[in-house]
Order: C-alpha cells, then sequence, then structure tokens
C-alpha cells in the first residue's frame, strides 16, 4: 500500500515512516506541506495518506479539500496537534476520515491507520 | 493569563514528553520571567499564540539537556547544527503549545509554525504588554523550562487593561 506523509516537520515524518514500517508498509513518500504534496498526490498516487494542520506555505485543511475537490478518494488521517472538537469538525466536514492528536504513541497511531482502512474497505 | 492556564502547559509538557520521549517530567514552581533564571537558554522553541489569547511560548533548553532530550525523541545524537536538531525543537514546542491551548476551554486560539533559535546566553523578548511566567522542570534528560507571556485579545484590544498587563509584568 502506497502511504503519503504530510509534515513540515521532518522529525514527525520520520516518526511516522518508522512506525508505518513497522506495521509493513514500504511504498512511502513524504511532502513538507499542503502545496508539495498536491504536486506529489498524481504521480505517487497514494492509497492512504496522513496529513497534519498546521504548515507553511499550504496548511493540511486546505490541501485537504483542494485533494478532494480534485477528485482524490483516498482515505485521509490527519494527525495534529489541533485538538479542539470545533477543528475536529472542521476537518471532518473538509474530507479528513480520521484524526490522530499529537502527542501520540505508536499503538494509537496504528490503531486509527487499521480502523481508517477497515471502514473504508466495508464501505 | 490565570493558573489554569499554566496549568495547561504544566500537563501538556508532561503528555509531550511522556507520551513521545518515554521521559517522566516533574514541574518546579513557577516563576515570574523577571527573576534570575535557573539556567542559561542556549536552544529555545518559539511559537506565537493568536486570536482570543495572544503571546507567545518558549521552550527553552541548555545544550546538554536539547541532546539528551532529541536525542529520546528521535532515536538519535544530533548536534546542534544539524538542521534536523532544529526541526525537532520546533515539534515539541509545537507539540505543547497545541496541547496546552486545546485545554483553553472556549477560546478559539491559533498558533504559528514554530521557530527555533540555538546559541549561548541568547534572549527571547516577550511581548511587554503580558505578564511571562516561567516553569521550570526537571526529567532525566536535565533541566528545562517552558516561558508563557499570552493574554486574552480583549486585553490587547483595551489599551488600560494592556497597561495594566505591562505594569504587573515590571513589578513582579
Amino acid at each position: 500500500m502506497k502511504v503519503m506523509l504530510v509534515d513540515d516537520s521532518k522529525t514527525m515524518r520520520t516518526i511516522q515512516r518508522n512506525i508505518l514500517m513497522q506495521l509493513g508498509y514500504k511504498e512511502i513518500e513524504e511532502a513538507c506541506d499542503g502545496q508539495d504534496a498536491l504536486s506529489k498526490v498524481a504521480g505517487f498516487g497514494p492509497e492512504l495518506l496522513l496529513v497534519d494542520w498546521n504548515m507553511p506555505n499550504m496548511d493540511g485543511i486546505t490541501f485537504v479539500k483542494t485533494y478532494r475537490a480534485q477528485g482524490g478518494k483516498s482515505p485521509i488521517v490527519m494527525v495534529t496537534t489541533e485538538a479542539e472538537k470545533t477543528r475536529v469538525v472542521e476537518a471532518i466536514k473538509a474530507g479528513v476520515n480520521n484524526y490522530v492528536v499529537k502527542p501520540f504513541t505508536p499503538d494509537s497511531l496504528s490503531q486509527r491507520i487499521n480502523e481508517t482502512l477497515s471502514r473504508t474497505k466495508a464501505a | 493569563m490565570d493558573a489554569q492556564q499554566i496549568t495547561s502547559f504544566v500537563v501538556s509538557t508532561h503528555q509531550v514528553f511522556s507520551t513521545m520521549l518515554s521521559l517522566a517530567v516533574t514541574a518546579g514552581k513557577p516563576y515570574t520571567c523577571c527573576a534570575v533564571p535557573k539556567f542559561e537558554n542556549e536552544v529555545s522553541g518559539i511559537i506565537g499564540m493568536s486570536g482570543d489569547m495572544q503571546g507567545m511560548v518558549v521552550l527553552s533548553f541548555p545544550t546538554s539537556t536539547a541532546k539528551n532530550v532529541i536525542r529520546a525523541f528521535t532515536g538519535m545524537d544530533m548536534e546542534p547544527s544539524s538542521p534536523d536538531f532544529a526541526d525537532a525543537v520546533g515539534e515539541l514546542v509545537n507539540m505543547i503549545s497545541g496541547a496546552a491551548k486545546a485545554k483553553f476551554e472556549g477560546k478559539n486560539v491559533s498558533i504559528s509554525c514554530p521557530s527555533v533559535v540555538i546559541g549561548k546566553g541568547h534572549k527571547v523578548q516577550q511581548p511587554s504588554d503580558a505578564v511571562c511566567i516561567t516553569i521550570p522542570f526537571e526529567c532525566p534528560a536535565g533541566a528545562f523550562s517552558v516561558e508563557v507571556a499570552i493574554k486574552s485579545a480583549k486585553s490587547a484590544a483595551n489599551p488600560a487593561n494592556s497597561n495594566q498587563h505591562g505594569a504587573a509584568a515590571k513589578a513582579a
């Protein structure tokens, strides 16, 4: 499965990459903001995206809206420090499938990824 | 800024360090930033807050503590000259600030992308019209601090209130 990590922090992308590799995902692409992600989605064709909210150039919520408007259908998990309920609702309305609040444990991220993929398969 | 908001930063720092670094932290007694700091700042991660609360949050370490903390966070030994070192410090202050602001009930607050300053004896100038509180922490990686200087947007919009905050900071 192809997974795209969209986060302006290289440290966070590396942490997420390590967790994904432990889960058996090997095809992983990284993007440092929403603009970078938009330029890579067509070529890479991600089947799952993990997206941060606060990023320079283009934030995560703008990326999600643009990706969905362009017909992108792959499941998106937002991984962010934005924990307020209003933000979660805003993200879901924009087209996010699941939500992980930083800080997270490897187990909680794995659980949300598996949950998201199971739901998508069932739909 | 009230005691509950300071508590939010204590709790969020504890959450970030225990969850992402597997380090238990102990908070000391908060003091105003006018008091003599317990150590010299050598590495600082800075986040701005805007919206219903405005100001900034600074996560500061001596270099030795920062190196230990970053090793616990990333699993790698890094020198402060590495861009990845600054990136990791920025992500830590981002998570601490984000988790703290989520506890500000009924407040709509946004945080900026982090900035990181590295250099011996630097000082981050906090806003003059907000009371600055330093929360000292100890953990197995060493001592560090979280400085918080935030005020409600109402205070910012009202010069009278703003002056009161400034006076409190100077008098403390």
